[in-house]
């Protein structure tokens, strides 16, 4: 991950900015929208009416100072719960906003159109100015003003202002890497970029929007969660109004404030008032992983994931692979056969084309040729060449030639399908050349898998979650590095629809599928995918299929963003646990403390020994409200995810969180009594 | 081992030795497998299902389960109704007690269609045994409504995406037939053989050795009592229930009354295994209310044979415990036993008086019913553990980073939603119920002094009971209450009534949505619910949920008293 | 509803038929092969009948005494007190119990006496007593009676009832049966 913003948690400008939030969101038509707050709110109002109620002269509900301290800690509590969504945000917006700065007013070159012509003139404009589909200009040394399609041109780019990468990458028009991203630097040559997004509309503009809160709506499971605590809200309402009638049958007087404080303690404050922040620290995280999030419920889906499409080509192996051998054909002269193979390779811009020049080492600029025609590659004749000179040169995968071959009458020589065989069991990708429908010889290809990733693969399936490597490959050759790699299946000979076809068995089996892409015919396998991440490289059409754009373009960034989807919904989980756990100890300082004047005997349920009933009440309150901001780190870092399998998970979480959590607020109010002992 | 102990260990192991293999015999029953005695049931039922007019085969959605049980289940009301109020014109009346007040025979119906048996009169002097055959036949068959509710549950839980979840009346009428009925005549049989009357005649007149006259209840005690057992419905022939020496009359029938307590509430956890083939869900599941079950059990034991604290200090040595309310012949330790295995199932029956229990073990009884899942009542008491279920899988599926699943459905918003309504409706009713009668009687003591036998703290407890008892569908009582009064049969019956029908209604809807899902199949991410962490968590939510909420209460009744005398 | 409820109505009333019924008539035709009919045990003895299963009033001084009851061993409307544990009423009429007995016992320390000769049972009719409140009124019947209070012990012994198989609940001795024992013992 690349950290470009100092991981520091509570930035001296980010709090005073969350501080002054913190009272701008007790406005109650915020409060509302969480419904455990929001009591507190109301119990902190009923509190300030009691206050002015004893100072009017009421005798029945305890002194003066002892309402008036309950009450502000009441209020502190909710501005430490507001503070705790505020920080979050903050943090959010800095992120986003470091990542806007850089392409804030840089000049855009924007070329004159008259009609849906463009003229040659240049204008300079300021980039905000410009409008979706503008056409601008970029050369050596610009600043790219803002996203966009590359078309016309061809440019080496550093995009280390986003990705944090300083190996420049190159841009051009057409294809798969025809996208541009604002704030990045071209480094060479010119290109013609057309706008693709209206300003303010840009994946990062709704991401701000969206840690911000106003476009910010609630996951399903924190729909669901939100149910869960506003349930246990009402049972201690019920809980708290019922011991009026009991305190009046046991002729045990009970003062508004000790029914609030044991309500405020009572109901889940602590989940209560970090929800929203948690909700909002896991986009935080997905975006300090580099990770555009459309939406909240994207990064929870992550968590979710069975299943991951991965492709082979950056993910599993490392870079392309390269041509290591030629296996001349029985009888083919080999120079002639490496001459055909450079021939046919020539047109080919795929790292594999340009590594079998390399490895041929012939001077290509000896070659001179009759109006050739080069022959692209596509999904159905699955082959390439050139023709020359009434000469047919093509190179594929063995069975596309093989067929070629046998089209024309002419039969796949067995030597050539044993060096086939050979090539592809010990992981080698087979090219098989053919001229004039004749097989000339092989081009043995092979693959480098990256170190470091089985072990990663590992962690995925102790996860829980499948891999499938996805990869154009022949299936001997995927079964081969599908199996040093350690994924768990693979699909072999891949056609975008293969991709898609996957998708939709898995999803009918009922499991949930992430892919990563970046060309235009990933598109509606992204789209198809429950969590699709584009590359931030990748074209327009890609980017709006899936719901996550990765800036770093980095394939194995899938692994990342599940297991922040994990730790966000952990997070949740554990915290709940906590603040439910928390009741235990709770009881036990408020309800002896109600009820010890009256019915002596229950001195025995004290078994803290607080000091007494007031100071006992005022330590449960004051350590209700100061455990907010002390989760307030885990609630902004999230609980750590450990891949050890759901139910060892289970068991440790339950351990810390929940065994922690009937724990320590014994430790905790017990040392609040006897500070506040000393006082009263 | 002291002798009574023994007996304890004896009745537990007992009830384990019959609950496993019955287990399986109910769940081939409900899968419609062959069994030994399909030669003998098959015409029977082939009886109900013809002059019923009912397709057996016809598959139902949970919405149509839910209807075909509330109608019946108005139906019952209404005949009830009609019964209780006219008993005595109606025929078998030789002891010409009279028909019930409006408010009592509502009390008394919903009390037993709802399987509560919460008996606000004494059956000796306020039932003909017209009226008492008619009860029981709501012993039989509102068990069978309880079971065929968890029938519907297990198929649900068991199936991948579909709505059509068996039918109904084949759940209900096997219940009823093909396991309630030979249960219950098994047990009658030896009842009768072991001294529990079973005669239509009508009160014995005799003279004492000492010279007095007495006159002597009897009726056919037998059958009922073995049905009231069995379906954890608990309503007794005589008012002291199975403290009677004729509904109940010696140690030997008491272990029998005790093992069918508890018989099918724990089979129907085995059930669910062999239906599920999840066995060692089942044993999870019967770990978490086994514990419970113990935590329960072991210091009401231990305070019921150590005796009552006020009488040990006027000196009074109590060699065998606190027998106030007790029989001789049944001992502290098998009645503590007792008072565990009844309110943990929802039975409600007793065989000691539950008012004069030493504070604590008041209190033990009082939170099995506020549990009301650790066994449970015969189906429903599944029911309701599925509810923490539920609410479990939830909270410890997040804690591993997963949208919570069980058995392979998405937990989401709307089961979330059932699930919280009906675990506030229990204290809601319980709370809200004992803070009314508490209020009036604070407020006005003297204009509701009849209420309460017992004064102070324990007086509380007598009104906290009353709704605990009738929201879990008990149906014991601190018999010291004041009850036949309109405000408690009126109160108590609206109480019974949502707490029967609301926690059918949940669970069942839950299951059914979730039947409807997509199905997700597990993988190592996916947290295991047959595991004794998830157990623990279950455990943790049910102590958390439904038994602290009571805490505040507890303490001003049982708690308070408790300490006043130690 | 209406495809509900005429099988409701139906199946309500066949139930009750089969339930209420036949079970009923199956265990009443059963139990009429228990001694006396399933009409309850009985012991006939004088001439007399009397319910074994059923306590007895017994307060006159030349019998064992049974265990205080809330309803005075009505069986027709049993119960029980439903005292609660630290009622202060109920603890004054243990109180009484015990000063009764004492006074009736006069030998008797009152640490001796067991927690069931002064608690009110749950029925109302309970017919047992416990060993130990048996073994403390020998004394006072010896003398009343005239009789050793030996062989009085002996009647004891034989009337009192085994734990179940020997090993399970409670000893414990019917007072009726014991008296009537007693008034045979010439």
């Amino acid at each position: 991950m690349k950290q470009r913003t100092s991981n520091k948690l509570f930035q001296s400008e980010l709090v005073k900015e969350a501080l002054k939030d913190s009272f701008t969101k007790l406005n109650p038509a915020k409060m509302f929208r969480n419904p455990v707050m929001f009591t507190v709110w109301i119990g902190t109002l009923v509190m300030i009416g009691v206050c002015i109620w004893i100072a009017a002269g009421e005798q029945s509900q305890g002194n003066l100072t002892y309402n008036i301290i309950v009450t502000a800690v009441l209020f502190v509590t909710l501005l430490f719960a507001n503070f705790a969504e505020a920080i979050a945000e903050a943090r959010g917006k800095a992120q986003a906003n470091s990542l806007r700065k850089t392409r804030e007013e840089t000049p855009a070159k924007l070329l004159q159109q008259v009609g849906e012509v463009f003229m040659n003139e240049i204008k300079i404009i300021p980039s905000s100015y410009l409008k979706k589909g503008d056409v601008f200009i970029c050369e050596a040394g610009d600043i790219i003003p803002s996203d966009g399609e590359i078309i016309e041109g061809l440019a080496t780019i550093d995009e280390s202002a986003i990705t944090g990468e300083s190996a420049p990458v190159i841009r051009e028009a057409g294809g798969d890497k025809s996208s541009v991203t604002g704030g990045t630097k071209v480094l060479s040559d010119k290109i013609k970029v057309k706008v693709t997004t209206e300003q303010g509309e840009s994946f990062l503009d709704k991401m701000i929007a969206l840690v911000e809160g106003a476009s910010r709506q609630k996951t399903p499971n924190e729909i669901a969660l939100t149910i869960l605590l506003a349930g246990f809200t009402l049972v201690f309402i019920i809980v708290t109004v019922t011991l009026k009638p009991f305190g009046d049958y046991a002729q045990t007087p009970i003062t508004i404030a000790a029914f609030i404080s044991l309500f405020v303690c009572l109901i889940p404050t602590t989940i209560g008032g970090l929800l929203s922040a948690i909700g909002i620290a896991g986009m935080d995280r997905a975006l300090r992983a580099n990770v555009i999030t459309k939406s909240g419920k994207a990064v929870e889906t992550a968590g979710d994931i069975d299943v991951l499409l991965l492709d082979k080509t950056g993910t599993i192996t490392i870079g392309n692979r390269k041509a290591t051998n030629f296996y001349p054909a029985h009888g083919v002269n080999e120079a002639h056969f490496i001459k055909s193979v450079v021939l046919s390779s020539l047109a080919d811009e795929t790292p594999e084309g340009k590594s079998i020049i390399e490895l041929a080492a012939i001077d290509i600029n000896n070659f001179k040729l009759n109006r050739p025609k080069f022959i692209k590659f596509t999904a159905e004749t699955r082959s390439s060449g050139i023709d020359v000179d009434n000469t047919r040169i093509r190179k594929g995968a063995a069975d596309a030639i093989r067929q070629l071959c046998e089209k024309n009458g002419n039969a796949f020589p067995d030597e050539t399908g044993k060096i086939v065989k050979g090539i592809s069991s010990n992981g080698g990708t087979p090219l098989v050349v053919s001229e004039n429908e004749k097989v000339i010889g092989v081009i043995e290809l092979q693959d480098i898998i990256k170190p470091g990733i089985q072990e990663r693969f590992q962690r995925l399936r102790k996860m829980g979650i499948k891999t499938v490597m996805v990869t154009g490959d022949n299936p001997l050759t995927a079964k081969y590095i599908a199996e040093k790699a350690g994924v768990d299946d693979f699909i072999a000979e891949a056609k975008p629809e293969d991709k898609m076809n996957y998708i939709r068995k898995e999803q009918k089996e009922g499991r949930l599928v992430a892919m990563m892409g970046d060309g235009t015919n990933d598109a509606p396998a992204l789209a198809q995918a429950d969590v699709g991440v584009a590359m931030n490289s990748g074209t327009q059409a890609a980017k709006e299929a899936g719901n996550m754009v990765d800036l770093d373009n980095d394939p194995t960034k899938l692994i990342e963003v599940v297991e922040i989807g994990k730790q966000l919904l952990m997070t949740r989980g554990t915290l709940t646990t906590f603040s439910i756990a928390n009741d235990v100890a709770k009881y036990f300082a408020i309800v002896p403390a109600l009820f010890i004047t009256s019915i002596p005997a229950l001195q025995a349920l004290n078994i803290m020994k607080l000091h007494s009933p007031q100071s006992a009440i005022l330590s449960a309150v004051i350590f209700n409200a100061i455990i907010i901001p002390l989760l307030i780190p885990l609630a902004l870092k999230g609980v750590a995810y450990k891949p050890i399998g759901a139910s060892a998970l289970l068991r440790r979480n339950l351990f810390i969180y929940g065994v922690g959590g009937v724990i320590v607020p014994f430790i905790g109010i017990k040392l609040i009594d006897v500070l506040v002992a000393l006082f009263i | 081992m002291n002798t009574e102990i023994a007996g304890i260990f004896i009745m537990f192991i007992l009830v384990m030795a019959f609950a496993i293999p019955l287990g399986k015999y109910i769940g081939k029953v409900y899968s419609n497998e062959k069994t030994w005695a399909d030669g003998l049931f098959n015409p029977i039922d082939k009886i109900f299902y013809k002059l019923g007019g009912v397709n057996p085969l016809k598959e139902m959605n949970w919405k149509q389960h839910l209807l075909a049980l509330l109608t019946m289940n108005l139906v019952w009301f209404l005949f009830s109704m009609f019964v209780l109020m006219n008993m005595s014109w109606l025929p078998l009346n030789p002891d010409n007690n009279p028909s019930m007040s409006a408010d009592l025979a509502f009390n008394t119906t919903i009390s037993f269609i709802s399987n509560t048996n919460l008996q606000h009169y004494s059956g000796e002097t306020a039932m003909s045994y017209f009226g008492q055959l008619t009860v029981m036949l709501f012993q039989f068959i509102s068990a069978g409504c309880g079971m065929a509710m968890a029938a519907f549950v297990f198929f649900a839980m068991k199936e991948k995406t579909t709505d059509k979840l068996g039918n109904y009346y084949f759940f209900f009428i096997r219940s009823c037939t093909r396991i309630l009925l030979p249960l219950a005549l098994i047990a009658a049989i030896l009842f009768a053989f072991n001294g529990v009357p079973m005669t239509f005649k009508g009160k014995d007149t005799i003279t004492s050795l000492q010279g007095d006259t007495v006159q002597v209840s009897r009726g056919p005690v037998a059958g009922f009592v073995a049905i009231k057992q069995l379906g954890t419905n608990g309503g007794g022939f005589f008012g002291p229930n199975s403290a009677h020496p004729l509904e109940n009359p010696s140690y030997f029938t008491n272990i029998i009354q005790t093992i069918y307590i508890l018989l099918i509430p724990v089979a129907l956890i085995f059930t669910m295994g062999y239906i599920l083939k999840r066995r060692k869900l089942a044993w999870v599941i019967f770990g978490v209310m086994l514990t419970g079950f113990l935590l329960l059990l072991i210091p009401t034991i231990i305070n019921e044979m150590n005796g009552n604290m006020a009488i040990t200090k006027m000196g009074i040595t109590q060699p065998m415990g606190s027998m106030e309310g007790k029989e001789v012949r049944f001992g502290s330790g098998a009645s503590a036993y007792w008072v565990v295995n009844t309110t943990c199932t929802s039975n409600g029956s007793v065989n000691a008086m539950h008012d004069s229990l030493t504070p604590l073990s008041g209190m033990f009884a009082m939170l099995g019913m506020m549990v009301n899942s650790l066994f449970g009542g015969v189906g429903v008491g599944f029911l309701n553990f599925y509810i923490f279920i539920i609410l479990a899988v939830f909270i410890s599926g997040l804690m591993v980073g997963r949208t919570p699943e069980f058995l392979g459905k998405k937990i989401e918003a709307r089961e979330m939603k059932i699930a919280m309504i009906i675990a506030l409706l229990h204290p809601l009713l319980i709370l809200t119920g004992t803070a009314i009668s508490s209020y009036l009687y604070a407020h006005n003591p003297t204009a509701y002094a009849s209420w309460l036998s017992n004064p102070g703290y324990h007086g509380f407890s007598e009104m906290l009971y009353e709704y605990t008892s009738s929201s879990a569908n008990n149906g014991s009582g601190f018999g010291g209450l004041g009850n036949n009064v309109p405000f408690w049969n009126i109160s108590c019956g609206i109480v019974m009534l949502l707490a029967r029908y609301l926690p059918i209604i949940g669970p069942v809807a839950i299951a059914g949505i979730l039947a409807n899902k997509k199905y997700i199949p597990e993988s190592a991410g996916t947290l295991k619910t047959d595991t004794g962490t998830f157990g623990l968590m279950v455990f943790a939510v049910i102590v958390i949920v439904a038994a602290l909420s009571f805490f505040p209460a507890l303490a001003l009744g049982p708690i308070a008293e408790h300490f006043s005398i130690h | 509803m209406k495809e509900n409820i005429f099988p409701a109505i139906k199946i309500t009333f066949i139930a009750l038929l089969f339930f209420s019924g036949i079970y009923t008539l199956i265990v009443l035709g059963i139990a009429q092969f228990v001694p006396n009919k399933g009409e309850g045990t009985v012991i006939k003895e004088n001439g007399k009948t009397y319910y074994s299963n059923v306590g007895q009033k017994f307060t006159d001084d030349k019998y064992f005494w049974s265990r205080p009851s809330a309803v005075d061993y009505n069986a027709a409307s049993a119960g029980a007190s439903n005292k609660g544990p630290t009622n202060p009423e109920y603890l004054a009429q243990v109180q009484a119990r015990i000063d009764t007995f004492l006074k009736h016992n006069p030998g008797v320390k009152k640490e001796d006496i067991p927690s069931d000769l002064v608690t009110a049972s749950g029925s109302g009719l309970d017919p047992h007593i416990s060993v130990q409140a048996a073994d403390i009124q020998i004394d006072r019947i010896a003398k009343i009676r005239g009789i050793a209070a030996a062989n009085i012990k002996q009647l004891v012994l034989s009337n009192t009832e085994r734990p179940l198989l020997g090993f399970l609940g409670t000893e414990r001795i019917n007072v009726l049966k014991l008296n009537l024992a007693l008034d045979n013992l010439k």
